[in-house]
């Protein structure tokens, strides 16, 4: 379970989210949309404890993570954006740190380590250097380092980036049984369909503020368009739906 | 038919647009941050460098009026001078040349635009050399100014001589680059980029402690000495051996001294100039045939095998009472500098800095001649601790102040998880400070023993590294932390920022004050040894070693507390 509570996040005069309050309950995955420079990826960073909040609360599987961070981290998965890992590690390497990180070690890591990697294709680079890895199989070795300590709880920043076909097929079965093992996926992204597709709720969230939040159903009722896709709903909630004048741009 | 639109010429960018992203990105990193008190830091490095200027000029003036005061010899000797100068500033430019050309070249993060845009290749080659040249030698013409200002001073260059050191500056500065461009493009067409960088940062470590051992061997400090020397003639002879008239080293330095001693003569600065200009136009060659191969080999995959620090994981799943964090960090650590050629090579450069400060101490003429005074011997073993902590500092500047702002790219990771602060920067402390111990202890026992310092003595020195190190590990992972270089992927470049400039500072003055400290209690010792036969160290004696003991605790311990506090707060 993932609960904010008036998390808001200032830097100088900017504040980059306001006042957010959102309870994400365990066995869901939620999606979270916004335009770009919205406040997802700092609301995410906070989550995982990477950003320090302004002020408000955030609790990870009931824990506060400002008064007991060490506790509540351990049931944290987090998947950023950007997929930077050690360069002269090899992929087992890196997820053997990554669990000794969350204390644990010995043949059951190195059993979930394979199995893992053999869920994502990257059981033959196993013992090559990240270096030599293409961007989209640092992703997955990202993916399975935030699964690789058994987290309750997993944040995820654009998980589809330099993903084939085939992954994201993987990633979407691995989240759907997660969360219903009694998993709660938090997801940013800006794909669509994904988010219509594999997420049980959606929050929309414009310039630090959360502008809409439920179902798909609830989403189309708020808005009053009903049948209406995501993509409608999203330009209208985020009022973003004006044309530019796209003849002046291209010449 | 025509299938192709009809091309009109395109319009080139000007070098000052294509050079604006690096001069306007220094420009921005001068400006200080509205979150910093202004004025603090760049007051500190003004005064440090005018400090480090002034020092060097003082030095090579001395230097230079003590040649020209020489009756006869003294133009001859100053010219000798300068020409070794110059061949080891040339030496110093090449390597690093070479380097720098395979990251301007065929590493940058900005190639890509490059390459991908329509740019002439002859402005894109200019663009890049100017970029390599730049980058390669500022250090070096940073260390000229000084020298040159001697000689201008010492000889009364008059007001234009600032124009004639330019212009003999600026083809030594242009003919490695060139060089070390071309040989850099020529590699990149044998080897992949990243093995050629491996290969380049060895050539690199091994020339360069080839050249220290090489200007050590010499034994510059005879040219100070002629009485040595069997006649006039053999130290003339002497004078004359580096030389080589087709050396730029040697055409650069005679264009200064003829200025200097007003001697009319145009060959040296016109074959500085024609060779500058027709290497550069050779390069463009090179350049023009060889770069686009290049570069796409240098795009193919990096080395992929795992290799190095077998070894230590198994010794250290031996060590008892390590939590699979703690071992696993020390493991990663350990991997990474193993498999990283440009950290690991360090090592060789290290040990001919070592082997270079053995033989110096060997070299002292304390045993060969006359009979020195134990007093003087025991001085000498006394200073020498300075000198041994100075190494200690250096070596912990390069090895464990970067080892926290490495972690720069992947803080997501470990702020994201539950790893503690404290364990985190305990595990860099024992990776750190553990070799640098070995080696304070290897350093001083040895010279020591070469010394044939005295039990109490010994027992001074390897109490005082020892706490030193210990201290300076602490200061270095602190100062490390509360000044990082998250950004930065050379290790090699993170000691020169702000924060590695505050932490030799601080380390020179605990070095400083730990050895006053000390000197009080060894000279009761020798006090005692001249009038009574019998070193003895009283209470007061005994108090200023314990007040040594605290400072050092405190300076090691305290940076460290306050890093712990900054991580814990860090925002990556």
């Amino acid at each position: 379970m993932i609960r904010l509570s008036q998390v808001h996040k200032s830097y100088g005069r900017f504040e980059a989210v306001k006042r957010l309050d959102l309870v994400i309950p365990a066995g869901e995955l939620f999606g979270f949309l916004g335009p770009n420079g919205a406040g997802k990826t700092t609301t995410l960073r906070m989550i995982a404890g990477i950003l320090a909040p302004t002020g408000g609360t955030i609790e990870i599987g009931g824990i506060d993570i400002a008064s007991d961070p060490i506790g509540a981290k351990s049931r944290l998965g987090y998947i950023p954006d950007r997929p930077f890992v050690y360069d002269k590690l090899t992929g087992a390497e890196f997820l053997r740190f990554t669990a000794a990180l969350f204390g644990q070690d010995g043949p059951e890591v190195e059993t979930r380590i394979d199995e893992l990697l053999e869920l994502f294709e990257l059981r033959r680079w196993k013992n090559e250097l990240t270096e030599s890895y293409s961007h989209g199989m640092r992703q997955k070795l990202i993916i399975s380092s935030a699964f690789v300590h058994r987290p309750e709880v997993v944040v995820v920043d654009e998980p589809m980036v330099g993903l084939d076909p085939r992954s994201a097929r993987v990633l979407r079965t691995l989240f759907r049984r997660f969360v219903e093992r009694g998993g709660t996926i938090l997801m940013s992204t800006h794909t669509l369909e994904i988010v219509e597709g594999w997420c049980d709720r959606i929050g929309i969230i414009r310039e630090g503020e959360l502008a809409a939040c439920g179902t798909m159903e609830e989403l189309r009722q708020e808005a009053a368009s009903e049948g209406a896709g995501l993509e409608d709903l999203f330009l209208r909630l985020t009022g973003e739906h004006s044309e530019p004048d796209l003849d002046a741009v291209l010449g | 038919m025509r299938c192709s639109a009809e091309m009109t010429p395109l319009k080139q960018p000007g070098y000052l647009i294509l050079t604006s992203p690096k001069w306007r990105s220094a420009l921005a990193r001068l400006r200080s941050r509205p979150d910093e008190r202004p004025g603090g830091r760049g007051i500190l490095l003004v005064t440090a460098g005018l400090l480090f200027l002034g020092m060097a000029f003082f030095i090579s003036f001395r230097a230079v009026s003590y040649f020209k005061a020489v009756p006869e010899i003294g133009p001859l000797l100053a010219a000798k001078l300068l020409g070794m100068a110059f061949l080891a500033f040339m030496s110093i430019l090449l390597l690093s040349n070479l380097v720098t050309a395979l990251s301007t070249f065929f590493l940058a993060r900005d190639l890509d635009l490059l390459v991908a845009a329509p740019l002439d290749w002859g402005r894109f080659y200019l663009t890049k050399l100017g970029e390599t040249i730049v980058h390669s030698s500022w250090m070096v013409i940073l260390l000229a100014v000084p020298l040159l200002t001697a000689y201008g001073v010492a000889w009364d260059g008059g007001p234009l001589f600032p124009l004639v050191a330019a212009a003999a500056l600026i083809p030594l500065c242009v003919i490695p680059g060139v060089i070390g461009v071309a040989v850099t493009v020529l590699l990149v067409n044998i080897f992949p980029a990243r093995r050629t960088r491996d290969l380049l940062g060895l050539v690199t470590i091994f020339a360069a402690a080839g050249l220290v051992l090489l200007l050590r061997l010499l034994r510059p400090e005879q040219l100070a000495g002629p009485e040595g020397f069997q006649s006039l003639i053999d130290f003339i002879a002497v004078l004359q051996t580096p030389s080589h008239p087709l050396l730029p080293s040697e055409w650069s330095s005679a264009m200064i001294m003829n200025w200097l001693t007003r001697v009319g003569d145009p060959l040296p600065i016109a074959l500085l100039w024609s060779t500058a200009g027709t290497l550069v136009v050779f390069g463009a060659i090179i350049h023009q045939r060889l770069f686009t191969e290049g570069f796409a080999r240098a795009q193919e995959g990096a080395d992929t095998a795992s290799r190095g620090a077998s070894w230590s994981g198994s010794l250290i799943r031996f060590v008892p009472g390590l939590t699979p964090m703690r071992r696993e960090f020390i493991l990663k650590d350990l991997r990474i500098f193993f498999r990283d050629s440009t950290q690991w090579s360090q090592l060789i450069l290290l040990g001919v800095l070592v082997a270079v400060y053995l033989f110096n101490i060997r070299a002292l003429p304390l045993f060969t001649g006359e009979e020195v005074p134990i007093f003087l011997v025991t001085l000498i073993v006394f200073l020498n601790q300075g000198l041994a902590g100075f190494v200690i500092a250096a070596v912990a500047a390069r090895f464990i102040f970067p080892s926290v702002s490495l972690e720069g790219r992947q803080l997501w990771l470990l702020r994201s998880s539950p790893l503690d602060p404290r364990a985190m920067l305990r595990s860099k402390y024992l990776v750190g400070v553990l070799p640098l111990l070995i080696l304070a202890l290897i350093l001083t026992i040895t010279t020591n023993t070469l010394l044939q310092a005295s039990m109490f003595m010994m027992a001074v020195s390897v109490a005082t590294v020892v706490a030193f190190t210990l201290a300076v590990g602490g200061l270095a992972l602190g100062i490390g932390t509360l000044f990082p270089q998250y950004d930065s992927e050379n290790a090699a470049q993170i000691p020169t920022s702000f924060g590695g400039l505050i932490f030799m500072l601080l380390a020179i003055a605990l070095l400083g004050a730990v050895i006053v400290l000390e000197a009080i209690p060894v000279m009761e010792y020798l006090d005692g040894l001249r009038f009574t036969g019998e070193g003895t160290v009283s209470r007061r004696g005994w108090l200023m070693f314990a007040a040594a003991a605290l400072l050092a605790a405190l300076a090691g311990i305290v940076p460290m507390r306050r890093a712990v506090r900054q991580l814990e707060k860090l925002e990556a």
